[in-house]
């Protein structure tokens, strides 16, 4: 196994807002990540590419309260943490855009928006709200959409998409998980992705994690890539220190090494 | 009011036209006041029921026991107030609660040992069902003495139950449409994986539903044990009547039953649909055997209008 390691900043430890230290999740007989480290510094986006079934969205998931690791740990702003649960990593400031997007059909776009985040006034929710703060996300973003008031069933998939993140990055949270925020998007969604992305790092408060298959954007928007390979880390480098080409190589030798002893052993 | 409910009233318009022009042929009955209080005591408490139902509906569950949970809660106002010296308000309260606790235990076996609510439910059904004939050793009750007074105001009065069942009816609207609760009720039987990803607790969410139907139900059977004076042991299988009701009118109301929509105001009207054919089907005086026949046959017919323009509607819309 070829662990190419070079640490992408020189002493990250102090400015870390988030390591993940000797994670291992097990299903079963299934081993899903093996002992991996992961660390993310303040107002840094992390591209974390890797093939599928690697484990991205597993680590993700740990990440973000859904579901806890069988074993290692998590610091959060130099402080081990255990998440208890979704709402509990949410509170302390950590939200996550899922593969699946977490969209309920059955709602409106403006409830959706804020699902569990619902404003309210008293006991009874502030629709009137919400519909002005969802309009005003989409509009910022340009994102159109038919109406903050349609099911989200009737949407195409970008906007869902949209819909998905715009969630996300209005949760006020410091950490910022994003699953394949790309993947059912068009070309001009996907920049205004990427763009919305570029002015979080602009403010340099809110540190990104982003799960991708291109490999292209990936390099555009991140400061440093993570690549994962069978549940484990093989390669943590700068941004501006790999390629497309070099990426694209190590997954495609992976996967003709797995090929190659399938055969022989066959 | 919505499209789907507005589908359910026109359906309450027409039946109610049909009986009132059948009768009005013959021995007008249908639209005296004795006609008008029958029909209230036969929708209350379906409609009652039934908010608790959608509720379960929409979230993706069922409570088929809630019948039993009817039956066994006067039983328990009985037992406390009568023999245990409960003072009679507290007494009433406790019998609520204790329907409350049933659906506790519904939730415990459906959410915690991951069993389907239509195993579950069916299995404390029967559980109910013993329970109410060997602790009344088969035999009805009085209702207590000492709270008849109240009683007057839960059910004995002519419109009392119908009153309960509009304001309770106005207060689980409000619950459904306009508050978090409603909302993740909603979330949770759409998408029970993404609602869980956004943080939203599925488990507390159908705890609580089950929780509210358990209440319900035990405050209908009390509402019915003051009404008719008796607390009844509906020995054998009658007492899946109440929740059968509930639920047809729930879906005739336009309550999905794979989970993710539906509508208080729909189960109302779903209960008066319901509550005109019993009421009209008496009045036309259809002797008892085949009845049965229509009721059933008039049910599946507003169940199948209220899907097949749902499909319609899904149609129009997904171009």
């Amino acid at each position: 196994m070829s662990a190419e390691m070079s640490t992408g900043q020189p002493d990250g430890q102090a400015t870390d807002v988030l390591r993940a230290e000797h994670i291992s999740k097990r299903y079963g007989a299934v081993t899903a990540l093996i002992d991996v480290n992961l660390r993310l510094a303040k107002g840094e986006v992390l591209g974390l590419i890797g093939d599928n079934g690697a484990g991205k969205s597993t680590l993700l998931k740990i990440l973000c309260g859904f579901q806890p690791p069988t074993s290692g740990r998590i610091v959060l702003d130099g402080q081990e943490v255990t998440f208890k649960s979704v709402d509990h990593a949410r509170s302390l400031g950590i939200d996550a855009v899922y593969q699946d997007l977490a969209l309920v059909n059955q709602l409106s776009v403006y409830h959706n928006m804020f699902l569990n985040r619902e404003r309210v006034r008293g006991p009874l929710l502030s629709n009137r709200t919400m519909r002005r703060l969802t309009r005003q996300y989409l509009d910022e973003m340009g994102v159109k959409i038919p109406s903050v008031e349609a099911d989200v069933a009737s949407l195409s998939g970008g906007q869902r998409q949209a819909i998905a993140v715009a969630r996300s990055v209005h949760s006020d949270a410091k950490i910022l998980l994003l699953d394949e925020p790309l993947a059912a998007m068009g070309v001009k969604e996907g920049a205004m992705i990427l763009d919305l992305v570029q002015d979080l790092k602009r403010t340099g408060d809110v540190s990104v994690i982003i799960i991708a298959h291109n490999y292209a954007q990936v390099l555009e928007v991140c400061d440093r890539v993570n690549l994962l390979q069978q549940g484990k880390i093989s390669l943590d480098r700068n941004a501006g220190e790999t390629s497309v080409q070099e990426l694209t190589n190590l997954v495609v030798a992976e996967y003709r090494k797995a090929l190659e002893e399938r055969q022989r052993s066959a | 009011m919505r499209q789907r409910e507005a589908t359910v009233f026109v359906v309450v318009v027409l039946l109610v036209v049909y009986f009132g022009f059948i009768s009005s042929v013959g021995r007008s009955t249908f639209f005296t006041k004795i006609d008008l209080i029958n029909l209230a005591q036969y929708a209350a408490p379906i409609i009652i029921i039934a908010l608790g139902e959608v509720l379960l509906l929409i979230c993706g569950e069922i409570d088929l026991s809630v019948g039993f949970t009817y039956a066994f809660a006067p039983f328990m106002m009985h037992f406390m107030i009568d023999d245990w010296h409960v003072p009679g308000i507290l007494g009433i309260i406790l019998a609520v609660v204790f329907g409350g606790i049933i659906g506790w235990i519904n939730a415990f076996f459906t959410v915690t040992l991951r069993l389907p609510s239509f195993v579950t439910t069916l299995g404390t059904g029967f559980v109910l069902a013993g329970l109410i004939l060997t602790t009344s050793h088969g035999e009805q009750a009085n209702v207590p003495p000492k709270v008849i007074g109240i009683g007057h105001w839960l059910g004995t009065y002519a419109w009392s139950e119908i009153i309960w069942a509009v304001i309770l009816t106005f207060l689980f609207h409000i619950l459904l449409r306009r508050t978090k609760w409603g909302l993740h009720t909603i979330a949770v039987g759409g998408n029970a994986l993404g609602a869980a990803e956004a943080g939203v607790n599925v488990a507390r969410i159908k705890y609580g539903n089950f929780i509210l139907t358990g209440m319900l139900g035990a405050f209908v059977g009390i509402q019915i044990a003051f009404q008719t004076s008796i607390v009844d042991t509906f020995s054998g299988g009658s007492a899946y009547q109440p929740m059968f009701y509930a639920v047809a009118a729930a879906v005739i109301g336009g309550t999905a039953m794979l989970g993710g929509s539906g509508t208080m105001i729909g189960a109302f009207l779903g209960a008066v649909v319901l509550a005109v054919l019993i009421d009209g089907f008496n009045v036309l005086g259809i002797s008892a055997y085949p009845e049965q026949i229509y009721f059933g046959a008039a049910i599946l017919i507003a169940m199948i209008a209220n899907v097949q323009l749902a499909r319609v509607r899904a149609a129009g819309r997904i171009r």
